[in-house]
């Protein structure tokens, strides 16, 4: 009792509804997927019925099993992953090595500030969708992997990241390492990269989100289907409900399930590898952003 | 003496060369690229050598059937969003920095951050089914207060709003952490000052808490002036369709329409200037004032 006299009636009020309240926000952020994961193990008949909530209803698999059928899904998700380490090993290296003249003071790097506007200006200022497409065509790019990977390779964002972070490491470790006779090359790969592994999975772990979601490219970008990754497969099947990918066997499994329930399971599948990294993410990404957005 | 210097700093220019290269091939190229929208442009004849029609693209932007929407449609949708954007978070960060218990904070931290992690295909696919009309849940929730099937997507009086919501719902969490770290640099003292002065919770709030956030609330907000003409491309396309073009017809959208739909290149790559002009202009007065009321820098 005498703790609760010690707390006034407004405060203790305020207690109680500052939990329920967060407590129903957190839930508002993830029932929507845990709805769609309900609706994908239910069957075809309760899903259009209306009755599932946050429980699969008539319980059953056929729409991971239609996945399975599915070459098209399968493929798009090989793109998917062929993408993601491509694109996320040549933009870490770029990044890396961009970084790290820019990291210099002026004084040992003469050019910073000139190179340092090159950079800038490209998010200040873009040529727009229709020249940028025609950049990418006119290079030969359509159609292959590279087209993917390369335009997005270089991210002045992350670069700004982590030259941050370069920063943030003492001066003297540089300079005793030059003064042993390292050169530039000897102390970004033997030094400032080692100590840089936090920084660089928050980098990395951003990059591999990016190429993971995105989507945009792959549907502009990728004349034929089969090249599409995940997320461009799923913009034509799930969102324009595009039937040219339903083929004739297809049509027999899908009596079997609806719609929903084969919307919700593609879906689904391709939030997976975001909630297998999130656990990593989460560790990181609190300093990540931090570091982009404020900084002394 | 340059050469000296250059002895010594080659390997940094060297380093630069595959960034400068993709900054050159795939930024700045497509910056020359921006003739189009002063030509009638023909595949076959290429950029340089087709004919130039002067500003009489712009003159066919101006003159469009819609285009003033477009633009209040842009600017409405990306205000409402800058606004919601700070709002919320602010909000959020405030009360979940009265939480005591840590197990607690960092679940509802945890559960928050996710959406802003997924693509806006994966949530447009989500959105369009629990918002049907007919078949989706927030509608059968609704009907459980007697309120009629609302088409969230599909009537363009609800369809800004739907935008709104779910962009601040994708987004807050992240932002959150903004405002989170902003708390945490108050200096404690400063509360149990207000205490010893009699201050409650509320006042403290207000007078010690809010103060302390101003400066990154006034960074976050001056930052987001530059994004004025983005009012999410990403999450319109995979939402929108011909019945909402009213309502949720933005800049971007209209140059995707124009340039891949009706191959009115010309058209396109002249609206996409327009809006690349206007987006310098803004980000660099909004980065200008960043720095001269917040010291911020890019770099």
């Amino acid at each position: 009792m005498t703790l609760n006299s010690r707390i006034s009636t407004g405060r203790r009020t305020f207690i109680i509804f500052n939990y329920t309240f967060l407590a129903l926000l957190s839930l508002l952020c993830i029932f929507p997927l845990m709805h769609m994961l309900a609706l994908s193990f239910s069957s075809g008949a309760a899903a259009a019925a209306g009755k599932v909530g946050l429980w699969p209803v008539e319980f059953n698999t056929a729409a991971y099993r239609n996945i399975l059928n599915k070459p098209e899904y399968l493929t798009a998700f090989g793109v998917s992953v062929q993408r993601l380490v491509l694109g996320t090993l040549i933009s870490l290296t770029v990044t890396i090595i961009t970084a790290f003249p820019l990291s210099k003071e002026n004084n040992a790097f003469q050019f910073r500030t000139l190179y340092a506007w090159f950079f800038v200006f490209t998010i200040l200022f873009s040529g727009g969708l229709v020249p940028w497409f025609m950049t990418i065509q006119k290079l030969g790019l359509m159609d292959s992997i590279w087209a993917l990977v390369l335009p997005s390779a270089l991210s002045v964002f992350n670069v700004i990241l982590l030259l941050n972070f370069y920063r943030g490491l003492p001066k003297e470790l540089d300079e005793s390492a030059r003064i042993d006779g390292a050169g530039h090359f000897r102390v970004l790969w033997s030094i400032i990269v080692p100590l840089s592994k936090p920084a660089l999975a928050t980098v990395g772990l951003f990059t591999m989100v990016a190429h993971w979601n995105s989507w945009f490219d792959g549907l502009v970008l990728m004349n034929r289907p089969e090249n599409y990754p995940l997320q461009s497969f799923l913009q034509t099947i799930v969102i324009q409900k595009d039937m040219r990918f339903i083929s004739a066997e297809n049509v027999e499994l899908l009596k079997l399930i609806s719609d929903r329930t084969s919307a919700a399971a593609q879906i689904f599948v391709a939030t997976v590898p975001i909630l297998v990294v999130y656990p990593f993410l989460q560790r990181f990404f609190i300093k990540g952003i931090v570091l982009g957005s404020v900084k002394e | 003496m340059t050469i000296k210097r250059f002895t010594k700093e080659w390997p940094l220019h060297l380093l630069l060369i595959p960034g400068v290269l993709i900054a050159f091939v795939f930024s700045y190229v497509p910056m020359a690229g921006i003739s189009i929208a002063f030509e009638r442009f023909i595949p076959t004849r290429g950029i340089f050598n087709s004919p130039w029609v002067g500003w009489n693209n712009f003159k066919l932007m101006m003159d469009y059937p819609g285009i003033d929407r477009i633009m209040l449609n842009t600017i409405y949708i990306a205000v409402m969003k800058i606004i919601g954007g700070l709002l919320v978070p602010i909000t959020v960060a405030i009360l979940l920095n009265e939480i005591r218990k840590e197990v607690f904070k960092r679940t509802v931290q945890t559960l928050v951050y996710l959406p802003h992690f997924l693509s806006w295909v994966l949530l447009g696919g989500i959105l369009i089914d629990i918002l049907s009309p007919s078949s989706g849940i927030i509608n059968q929730f609704l009907g459980w207060f007697g309120i009629k099937p609302i088409f969230f997507l599909g009537s363009n009086s609800w369809f800004p709003y739907t935008l709104v919501i779910s962009d601040v719902w994708k987004e807050f969490g992240f932002s959150t952490i903004v405002y989170l770290a902003a708390l945490t640099s108050i200096n404690p003292s400063l509360y149990e000052a207000s205490e010893m002065d009699g201050a409650g919770r509320w006042k403290q709030t207000w007078h010690v808490t809010l103060p302390g956030m101003l400066p990154i609330i006034v960074l976050m907000a001056t930052l987001s002036v530059g994004n004025i003409l983005n009012a999410g491309f990403e999450q319109i396309f995979n939402l929108y369709g011909p019945a909402v073009y009213e309502s949720g017809d933005i800049l971007d959208t209209f140059v995707y329409r124009m340039g891949f739909e009706q191959v009115h290149y010309g058209l396109a790559t002249a609206v996409g200037l327009l809006k690349s002009v206007v987006s310098l202009v803004l980000l660099s007065m909004s980065y200008a004032m960043a720095y001269r009321f917040a010291g911020y820098r890019i770099f």
